[in-house]
């Protein structure tokens, strides 16, 4: 086990080492962004200060050797734009993604998987067709028509909800959060909803195909020829069988909403991580694209290695050391 | 005294696009208890849709669509599957050929017989380790408090297979039905466990219904022999009878295909041909395209006759019947 973390460890730096070129040339290939910075009336005099203090005039691999040396010491730099440490930026806007993806993300999987198995065990019900449609509606239609759909359904016409924002938050761990308040509860609602429905199809289609497999399976067979009750096989065997894949998708939906709910975040005017990133393309922010992005890939990083430790926990097979 | 089971004309069909697959089709016998009865044929032959049947495991396309079962006198066919649910593992457990994919990959073995203990009562949880360590012992597992801490992928073959066995045997049923049980695992395993099967099958007087395609399998454990064709009976009686004079060819045929049967160093004779398609049988003896005895006779269905403890059904049998 410990092996296993060192051996990720240092994946995880080389990776990120990689990460943080491709983004850092990717990132100062787009634009100059010193028009951004001082104002268009500025005298060349002043222009040519700007670029010499922000480190413009050297060339690149300078400029990323002096990035990487502060970025050791913890110093993503500041943003151009709000003039504040990226890091400090980011992490301000970051919960709210953070509580937006996983109540997204964990309602489509509390509710998908069963309603998958459901689907996959009796295929022919009514139900099961209900199910099926739905999911194929959330696959299908758009994510920003859905979401300006339900604003103009509850907001607009029935008022049940609001339209947008993120409503009153509470502090919990030192940080803002919505879900911890009523009214916050209820801002926070349609753009999960929203953002909920295309993983809730995904997890539907995962958890009824792996169904409709492992109940025709010896597994379930032999469970069946031993007496155990239906309900215990499902929720005991076939849950069991078809996690992998289930926890697979999970990880890599959380790692993606959370990085790019871009379009939802937009919609319900929900100040996530999404929309600065946006804000910050438009606006050639330099050091919020480059923090964000190597953000990003250290996000999936960590979800990976938990997958791969959740796939370890749900699979005895997978288990180092379960060799006899 | 009746039977432990009675079987009595059972039809099991599967609707399919090419037409009504006949998979079981008339089939009769009864199990005594405490009685090992060998159920052998040819690969499609019927054995393992006879088996499902009995435990009630018929999923859709397939239904009994005709026939009884009785069950200590208890009819079986038609029974909702809350009703067959309790019976199962319970009164009647079965062994599947392949103990690679019966038990499940991710689940512990003691949490697999503790999961086919709970099905039928309510235990502590250190009553069913116990239950499960004794019967692990007594299928032959070394070490049985460790195994239950043991995954199935942990285990060789032959120790999957006993840890199905000790399920079917865990509360105890008066019937097995064995799928083969013993045709994944390597020759001296199977020896092994076969014995084992015998001892186990009297110390717990339970009956097993022995499903192999290999007669000599069958010869060291069943004391009754019943040979399918194409989802019928063709000849059934006491082992040695059948084993030194069958009646039906296509006994023989099977008899011949034996190595042990065989002259050393004389090829081994086959039956030529193939099974027809269970979906269009033809009107007579499904055997007869591939019979040598076959005549016009044999486009009718051949009668079931019986001579004692003995039966067949062939228009044309091989020894003289005294009448
Ligand atoms: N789900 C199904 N749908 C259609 N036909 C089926 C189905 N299951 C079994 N059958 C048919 O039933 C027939 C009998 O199958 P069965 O499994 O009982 O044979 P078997 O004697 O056990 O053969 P083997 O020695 O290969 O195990 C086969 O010909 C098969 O085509
Ligand atoms: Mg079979």
């Amino acid at each position: 086990m410990l092996g296993f973390v060192i051996q990720r460890f240092l994946q995880a730096i080389a990776v990120m080492l990689v990460i943080s070129v491709l983004v850092f040339v990717g990132v100062y290939g787009i634009g100059n962004p010193i028009d951004v910075v001082i104002s268009p009336d500025a005298t060349q005099q002043i222009r040519e200060a700007a670029i010499r203090a922000y480190g413009f005039d050297q060339p690149l691999w300078i400029q990323y050797r002096d990035f990487l040396l502060r970025l050791l010491s913890g110093d993503f730099g500041r943003s151009f734009i709000f003039n504040m440490p990226v890091l400090e930026l980011i992490f301000s806007r970051l919960p709210a993604t953070l509580e937006l993806t996983l109540a997204a993300v964990v309602g489509a999987t509390l509710l998908g998987v069963p309603l998958g198995m459901y689907a996959g065990y009796k295929p022919d019900s009514a139900f099961a067709r209900i199910v099926m449609t739905v999911s194929v509606l959330g696959f299908s239609v758009p994510t920003f028509w859905i979401g300006l759909v339900l604003i103009f359904a509850f907001a607009v016409q029935l008022g049940w909800l609001p339209a947008g924002g993120r409503g009153p938050t509470a502090m919990l761990f030192g940080v803002e959060w919505s879900f911890l308040t009523r009214e916050g509860l209820t801002h926070l609602l349609l753009p999960a909803l929203n953002l909920s429905l295309f993983k809730f199809a995904m997890m539907v289609r995962l958890a009824r195909a792996g169904t409709r497999e492992a109940i025709l399976s010896d597994v379930v067979r032999f469970a069946r020829a031993a007496g155990e009750s239906e309900t215990t096989i499902l929720r005991r065997h076939v849950l069991r069988l078809i996690a992998i894949p289930i926890v697979t998708v999970f990880g890599l939906e959380f790692g993606s909403t959370l990085a790019f709910a871009v379009v939802t975040e937009t919609i319900f005017s929900w100040p996530g991580v999404g929309k600065l990133i946006i804000d910050s393309i438009s606006l050639l922010d330099r050091p919020v694209m480059v923090a964000y992005l190597m953000l990003v890939a250290f996000l999936f990083i960590m979800i990976n290695f938990l997958v791969d430790i959740a796939y370890a926990a749900l699979d005895p097979r997978l288990r180092a050391g379960a060799k006899r | 005294m009746s039977a432990l089971l009675e079987i009595r004309d059972l039809a099991t069909h599967f609707a399919s696009a090419t037409g009504t697959v006949k998979a079981v089709d008339g089939v009769s016998f009864d199990v005594n208890a405490g009685e090992i009865v060998g159920l052998v044929g040819e690969s499609g032959s019927g054995k393992t849709i006879t088996g499902f049947s009995i435990l009630g495991l018929i999923d859709a396309p397939g239904r009994i669509v005709a026939g009884s079962i009785k069950l200590e006198g208890r009819e079986l066919v038609g029974l909702s599957q809350g009703e067959l649910r309790k019976l199962r593992g319970k009164r009647i457990a079965m062994v599947f050929q392949d103990p690679s994919t019966a038990l499940n990959p991710v689940l512990s073995i003691g949490e697999q017989m503790r999961m086919a203990l709970a099905a039928h009562e309510s235990v502590s949880r250190a009553a069913a380790d116990e239950r499960a360590r004794d019967l692990l012992a007594r299928v032959g597992i070394p070490e049985p408090a460790k195994r239950l801490d043991a995954y199935p992928h942990q285990l060789s073959g032959g120790m999957r297979q006993r840890v199905a066995i000790a399920i079917a045997l865990l509360n105890r049923p008066s019937l097995i039905v064995c799928d083969e049980p013993t045709t994944a695992l390597d020759v001296s395993i199977q020896a092994q466990i076969l014995a084992e099967m015998r001892d186990l099958a009297r110390d717990f007087g339970t009956a097993l219904i022995w499903i192999s395609h290999d007669l000599a399998t069958v010869s060291a454990l069943a004391s009754r022999l019943i040979v399918m064709y194409a989802g019928r009976i063709v000849e059934d009686g006491p082992i040695g009878a059948i084993l030194r004079s069958p009646r039906h060819p296509y006994t023989r045929g099977l008899l011949d295909s034996l190595p042990s049967m065989a002259a050393p160093g004389q090829e081994l004779r086959q039956i030529p041909g193939s099974m027809p398609s269970l979906a269009n049988l033809p009107p007579g003896c499904a055997f007869a395209p591939r019979c040598t005895h076959a005549d016009a006779a044999c486009n009718a269905a051949p009668p079931e006759r019986r001579d004692g403890e003995r039966g067949w059904r062939c228009h044309h049998p091989l020894i003289a019947v005294p009448a």
